[in-house]
């Protein structure tokens, strides 16, 4: 099985694991503010890159706290796991 | 051994004719087709059968029918809730109906019904939903006790002292399965006899684009220009519409599926399970096929984890105690591209003369006549045909959604 590596727990089984998409997807400050097409884009448009993605993990079954990790969507290896707040990591896929 | 013999194999009958031949990509085509699976090889039929377009490609990076055109369940079933979809599908399942016919060439379809089995009463009132819905859209559907499920299919566990009983099925009579390999034979045939290049181990790597139209595809064996695009590349579909600076709403996933080694005839219909996770039927040769849920993440990698597999197996376990000693043979996955509603897109882009089919997630290989026809009409006339008008990419932005999470979810 994966291991997955929290950025608080360490090395932990996929299964402990629930999935969260692309990370850094901010909420709209002003969402009233937005068009339809504005709405839609942040509601339903996501990247889908073959390769290197962002994304969010929850350690759900772990110490439940959210992280982020960059993944390889083509091999699944994790290049980079860093806690919420912090900057993107250099990964070389 | 004597010194004059014959070289290995030589008394042996000629090679029998190809299906198809493989064919050098040409400099131009009127319609090029990105995508060599089920879908794109229906969609060039039905571009040369019924609108008479046959300077066409289709381009595939791989060999044909060789990604989820190999890899999916071969269930076929047009019981999804609403009228958009009933549409489609319905239209898909009555062109299955003829397709023997059609193509001249056995796809071994093979109507033996689906359950769809319901563990709630949450499901039981979605289930009886859907039924009425189907049937005042002209599509056979039954509700079941759970008697009546055992009397269509007596090896799944009907007992009510299981973690998820039987409260009932919806059941379509008319749906089945088919030989996906033999499927895709027969449109790559019936194409190539029409004047349809196949064009195999040809990676497109590049969409050009003059004054908003499309106008070249570049590829792995040279630039081809195209009067037309049209787009059928499944799992792969966000990355190639980036290459015409397209954004889709779509999410790449693996989703897994297993055979069993070859068993005696034990399960007469397709049995489908969304609250377990499993969806099952048997082979024409002997195998069970069993289809799991989506792998969490996104991946392109064709293979899943090792956990999804466990707890379809546990699933498939409780429902079919039968199944208890029978080998696991082999499991793979594909990659499907999963929509926000679960419906597909299928329609026009912001780009002219480029046209995209897409978001059919976990269920694409049943839509497979359907859609093929319905895209072919879409790229010929430059605009949808009426069943698929309403899966258009602007609904997302309109709202205009087909959600279809409760008849697909899962086990689409």
């Amino acid at each position: 099985m994966q291991l997955i590596p929290c950025p608080w727990c360490g090395p932990r089984e996929e299964a402990e694991f629930h999935y969260g998409g692309q990370a850094h997807v901010a909420y709209p400050e002003d969402p009233s503010a937005l068009t339809d097409e504005e709405w839609a884009r942040y509601l339903f448009f996501r990247d889908n890159p073959s390769g290197p993605f962002a994304e969010r993990w929850s350690h759900s079954a772990g110490c439940r706290r959210w992280f982020n990790a960059v993944r390889d969507t083509r091999t699944h290896d994790l290049l980079a796991v860093y806690r919420v707040g912090e900057p993107m990591p250099e990964v070389t896929p | 051994m004597s010194s004059s013999a014959q070289p290995p194999g030589a008394h042996l009958p000629e090679h029998p004719d190809f299906l198809w031949d493989d064919t050098e990509p040409k400099a131009s085509y009127d319609v090029v087709v990105v995508g060599g699976g089920g879908h794109g090889l229906a969609t060039a039929y039905y571009l040369a059968k019924v609108h008479g377009i046959t300077n066409v490609a289709v381009l595939e990076k791989g060999w044909l029918a060789g990604g989820n055109m190999a890899r999916n369940t071969t269930i076929i079933r047009s019981n999804y809730l609403w009228d958009e979809s009933s549409g489609i599908y319905e239209h898909s399942l009555k062109l299955w109906e003829g397709l023997e016919d059609d193509l001249g060439y056995p796809v071994l379809f093979d109507q033996r019904g689906v359950l769809n089995l319901a563990h709630s009463l949450q499901d039981v009132r979605d289930g009886v939903r859907r039924v009425n819905a189907n049937r005042l859209n002209g599509i056979d559907a039954e509700w079941l006790d759970p008697a009546g499920v055992e009397e269509i299919c007596p090896i799944v566990n009907t007992s009510p002292d299981v973690r998820h009983p039987v409260l009932g099925a919806t059941y379509q009579p008319r749906a089945g399965i088919a030989k996906h390999d033999h499927v895709a034979w027969g449109y790559a045939r019936a194409a190539h006899a029409m004047g349809v290049d196949l064009v195999q181990d040809c990676e497109v790597t590049g969409l050009e684009t003059a004054g908003g139209r499309i106008s070249a595809v570049r590829t792995s064996r040279g630039r081809i220009l195209a009067g037309k695009v049209a787009l059928c590349a499944a799992g792969h579909s966000s990355v190639l519409a980036k290459m015409a600076g397209l954004r889709l709403p779509l999410a790449s996933h693996p989703l897994q599926a297993l055979v069993s080694e070859l068993l005696e005839p034990v399960h007469p219909t397709v049995v489908m399970s969304n609250a377990v996770h499993v969806y099952v039927s048997q082979a024409h040769k002997g195998e069970l096929v069993m289809g799991a849920g989506i792998d969490s993440y996104n991946g392109y990698g064709q293979r899943g984890s090792f956990h999804v597999i466990e707890q379809q197996m546990s699933a498939a376990l409780e429902l079919f105690p039968v199944f208890a000693r029978a080998h696991l043979l082999r499991t793979w996955a594909g990659i499907v591209d999963v929509s926000p509603d679960a419906s597909p897109i299928v329609g026009l882009t912001p780009v002219a003369g480029l046209y995209l089919n897409c978001g059919w997630g976990t269920g694409g290989f049943k839509a497979t006549p359907g859609v093929g026809h319905c895209f072919a009409h879409t790229v010929a006339n430059d605009e949808p045909h009426p069943f698929n008008a309403p899966f258009t990419l602007e609904r997302f932005t309109t709202g205009a959604l087909v959600d279809e999470h409760g008849a697909a979810a899962v086990a689409h």
